[in-house]
Order: structure tokens, then C-alpha cells, then sequence
């Protein structure tokens, strides 16, 4: 099983509403996935600056002793808002991989769910409408949101294990379904340098599509080549800084429905999660075809 | 008679009352029922709506339902004014069952009998394993429909989608538009007087005016596949 929610907003008045109507979509897709939720969000950023989202499973001791290490270096210019087991680090854009760098030797147990200029990502283990509930999502703002309710199937039930996966800077994925031939393909893509968390078969998706991306395609064209490349039952959504994407595997087994208005694009595994949006007695309603990649930017 | 009718007629509301309770009420409806009219409002895409009905009712859902709508049904006729989610009309026995949009993978899989009309598109496998029942689709249908269809007749107004009718028994299929390709054993088949008849017929029966017998084409069964031969081993 596992759901999957998505809303791109095209009217920017909406952005304050963002996280209440993902809140919205993501409650009805809790026995689609009632083991672990996550959701992505593209909120506002500042010009020069990125945030990195962290996360603990020892928050309070961890983002503490982080801050007081933050105190000390006046010259870096950060700032560590924490929210329950997550935290997003801001930091000049040009600081980025030096932090991260020094989280991953001085902070080993911190974990790096997202870097970038505008995504958030927060994850976690129980019933989604309990997570979305301890990050607080239905007060977040932003102009496109992507979340996931898990029902795993082939790896552990843990945070790493949840939605969505980051794929580089500002870029996330989502999956539902399962992927065949990730071992192998994990195989590959660490013996070509890419680094692995998990035995999550989506972890092999996302890092395939950043490997590809890292090979110059854009990501419109590393979704066309997961066509051939991945084996298995997949629903991807995608989501950029500017925008997000779609794409289903030729035999579209898992279930997926868009509903397109003047003020927003949404993706929901079922309609039942655009049923609250509002105009969704006008919109264009349709199911995604196989094959296809379908993307949308602002 | 208006009047009657409006007494006759019992609006069910679901976001007022849970879906069981609506269930049980369409089940305890019997051939000499004498609520015959029932309306749904507010389904916001919910699963299992009037599933398994037994009577001769006539149900109105206003608005997209989601997984299994009016599975089994027998007797009732159902009308969706909206989409429906995955496996609608599944295992259908008799009566009607009308979708006004879109119907997602798999409608009226392995029904029996009855009428289903799908006024928009159906998608992926749709009458999959039939076994009877009259599909009528005036858009257009997605891969793997009528996979394995055992009898009954497919109607497609529209587009076929990849692999139709593959392995295929006796169900007849009519396309009026392109079939992107004919899956193992499915092969076209010349429109004989008998079959512009029944399609005449259930072109009919749907409602459809504006769409001629003589406009589409037949496919079916080679029967090189499922009547087992030693020299075909190669193609199983």
C-alpha cells in the first residue's frame, strides 16, 4: 500500500494555507499507510542562505549541544530552529558543505534529512496524523508540499525507512510501490561512489536519480530513464524547488489521481485525498497515464 | 406522481451517517421493496459504496467514489455522477451500473452479467477476466483490458491501449477508434450481420445515439492459445 499526497500551488495567495490543506490530504491516506508519515515542504528562503534539516533520534541532548557549539562560531552565521525531533539549520548557502562536513564528525548521530534553499523535510515513525501532529504542519506555509503514509513491505519500520527521500539540494522523492531489482542496483551505484542509509528500496531510487542527475541530466530526463531502468511497482512524485513531478511504471498497478484548478495542482493515491480541497467540484480530475512524466514549475 | 416520487426517494447523506449503516439498509432491500429510489450524497471518494445490492433499486451517488463501487452487484441499477476509484462494478451480476466520469484500473473485472456504462475513460484492465458482463465505454480504455476475457461484450467508443484482449477465451470486443496493439492470441475478426446486431443493441441499451454498429471494429479470440497444441508450446 502506502499513500501518497501532493499539492503545487499555483495562486501564491494560498502558500498560508499550504501546510493546513496537506494536513488535510495527509489524514486521509492513514490506513494506506499507518506505520510511519513524512511530508516535504517548499517554504519561503532567503537570498544566500540554505537550511539543513536535522534530525535525532536524541534531539533534546543533540540540537542542544549543537547550539552551544553555534554560539561559539560568531563568524558562521547560523541559526537552529528545532521542532520536536527535527531541527532546520540556516546557514549562508556558501557555508553548506562545510557544515554538513563538520555534523558528520562532530554530530554523528544527527541526521541529515534535507539540504537546500526552500525544502524541509520531517519524518517519522507513527500514525501520520500523530506526526503531522508533533511537527505541527497544519501552521506551515510554503508553495508546494509532497507527503507519504508507509505501509512498509521490504525494509524496517524507521525514520530513515520514511518519506520522502532528499535527491540533492531542493529535491525530494516519494514512492509507492516496490522496486525488484534494488539490490542490484544498490550494488552499482555504491561501487560508483554513492552512499546508502538504509535497505530501503526507495533510497535506491532517489540515489539513482541524483546519480543521474550528477551525470548532467536534467530531472525530467532522469525519470525517463528510471523507466528502464528500475524494475518493480512504482508511483514517483518528485519534488523540486521550482516545482513537482509525477511519473507511474508502464503497468500501473498503484493506484494514483490528479486534479488540476487555476489555484493548485494536486496528487493523491485516491481521490478520497483531493476530496476536501477546495474547488475540487470544478477541477479537471484525471489518472496519470504509465509511462509518463508529468511535471509542473512554476 | 411527482409527490410519490419524492416520498419514494430516501437521500443518504455520508458525511451524516458511516458507509456499514448505508450497506445494511441496501441489503435488507427486497424484490417487492418498497424503497425503491435512494440518492448519496457527500461519497468524497469513500470505498465499498453499494456494494453486494440484491434488489431492484435504483441508486443516484452524487459525486467520485473510490475503491470497489457497486462490486457484485445484481439487480440494482447504479449511477455514479462523478469518477470512480478501482474495480468498480467488480464481479457484477446483473442490472446497470453507469459511471458519468472516469473509471480507474480494473472496472467490472470478472462480471457475470449486467450492463456497465463508463461515460468518460477507463483505465488499465478494465473487464478483466469477464465472464458475461456488457462493458460500454464511450472514451477511451487503458493496457491489459479484457485480459483473459471470458464472454461477454466490450464496447470501446474511443482508444484501445496496449496487449487488448491478451490471452483472451470467448468474450467479443468492438473498437471504435485505434488499438495501440492486440495482445498473445487476440486477433481482429470480420463484423458479421450477428454482431452488428448485438452491438446495434448494446449500443442501445447504453444510450448511445451518436455512434453507428458499421463504425467499429471486432476483435477476439485466435483459440490458438487456450485449446492446448504441442506446436504452440513455444508461445505459452
Amino acid at each position: 500500500m502506502c499513500g501518497i499526497v501532493g499539492l503545487f500551488l499555483k495562486n501564491p495567495k494560498m502558500e498560508p494555507q499550504l501546510g493546513q490543506l496537506l494536513s488535510g490530504m495527509l489524514s486521509t491516506m492513514c490506513e494506506r499507510g499507518p506505520d510511519s508519515a513524512g511530508f516535504a515542504i517548499y517554504g519561503s528562503g532567503t537570498e544566500g542562505r540554505s537550511k539543513i534539516t536535522l534530525q535525532s533520534a536524541t534531539a533534546a541532548e543533540d540540537f542542544a549541544k549543537l547550539k552551544a557549539a553555534l554560539a561559539k562560531d560568531k563568524k558562521l552565521d547560523a541559526q537552529l530552529t528545532t521542532n520536536d525531533t527535527h531541527a532546520v539549520l540556516s546557514v549562508p548557502s556558501d557555508k553548506v558543505d562545510e557544515v554538513l562536513a563538520t555534523l558528520s564528525a562532530d554530530f554523528p548521530s544527527i541526521r541529515i534529512m534535507a539540504t537546500g534553499e526552500n525544502i524541509e523535510i520531517y519524518k517519522e515513525v507513527g500514525y501520520p496524523t500523530e506526526v503531522a501532529k508533533r511537527f505541527d504542519l497544519a501552521h506551515m506555509s510554503g508553495s508546494h508540499a509532497i507527503g507519504h503514509t508507509r505501509m512498509a513491505t521490504e525494509s524496517a519500520v524507521t525514520t530513515l525507512g520514511a518519506h520522502p527521500f532528499s535527491t540533492g539540494a531542493d529535491e525530494c522523492l516519494v514512492h509507492n510501490g516496490s522496486l525488484s531489482n534494488h539490490n542490484s542496483l544498490r550494488r552499482e551505484l555504491i561501487r560508483d561512489g554513492m552512499k546508502f542509509n538504509t535497505e530501503n528500496d526507495t533510497e535506491v531510487a532517489a540515489s539513482y536519480l541524483t546519480w543521474r542527475m550528477k551525470q548532467g541530466m536534467n530531472l525530467g530526463e532522469a525519470l525517463e530513464k528510471s523507466l528502464d531502468d528500475l524494475d518493480g511497482f512504482f508511483n514517483f512524485v518528485v519534488g523540486t524547488k521550482e516545482g513537482f513531478g509525477v511519473v507511474r511504471d508502464p503497468i500501473a498497478c498503484k493506484p494514483a489521481v490528479m486534479a488540476e484548478t487555476d489555484d493548485y495542482v494536486a496528487f493523491g493515491s485516491e481521490y478520497r485525498a483531493l476530496a476536501g480541497l477546495p474547488g475540487i467540484d470544478k477541477a479537471k480530475v484525471w489518472e496519470p497515464e504509465p509511462s509518463t512524466v508529468y511535471f509542473w514549475q512554476r | 406522481m411527482q409527490q410519490l416520487i419524492g416520498d419514494l426517494m430516501r437521500t443518504f447523506d455520508l458525511a451524516q451517517s458511516p458507509l456499514r449503516e448505508l450497506n445494511e439498509e441496501l441489503h435488507r432491500q427486497t424484490d417487492g421493496s418498497n424503497q425503491p429510489q435512494w440518492e448519496i450524497v457527500n461519497p468524497r471518494g469513500g470505498h465499498a459504496i453499494a456494494v453486494g445490492l440484491d434488489a431492484p433499486v435504483k441508486v443516484d451517488i452524487r459525486g467520485s467514489v473510490g475503491y470497489y463501487c457497486a462490486g457484485m452487484n445484481k439487480k440494482a441499477s447504479v449511477t455514479v455522477h462523478g469518477s470512480a476509484g478501482p474495480g468498480v462494478a467488480e464481479n457484477m451480476m446483473s442490472g446497470r451500473v453507469v459511471i458519468k466520469g472516469d473509471a480507474s484500473q480494473y472496472a467490472g473485472a470478472t462480471g457475470r452479467g449486467g450492463l456497465l456504462v463508463i461515460e468518460g475513460n477507463a483505465s488499465s484492465r478494465c473487464g478483466i477476466s469477464m465472464k458475461g458482463i456488457d462493458i460500454v465505454v464511450k472514451g477511451n480504455i487503458g493496457h491489459m483490458s479484457a485480459f483473459m476475457a471470458q464472454s461477454g461484450h466490450l464496447v470501446v467508443l474511443g482508444d484501445a491501449g496496449d496487449a487488448l484482449g491478451d490471452s483472451i477465451y470467448e468474450a467479443q470486443l468492438f473498437v471504435r477508434g485505434k488499438v495501440k496493439s492486440l495482445g498473445a492470441d487476440c486477433i481482429e475478426k470480420e463484423m458479421r450481420p450477428e454482431h452488428q446486431e448485438a452491438l446495434t443493441k448494446l449500443l442501445a441499451d447504453a444510450g448511445i445515439k451518436d455512434a453507428k454498429a458499421s463504425e467499429f471494429r471486432r476483435y477476439g479470440s485466435a483459440r490458438k492459445l487456450y485449446n492446448f497444441n504441442i506446436d504452440n508450446a513455444d508461445a505459452y
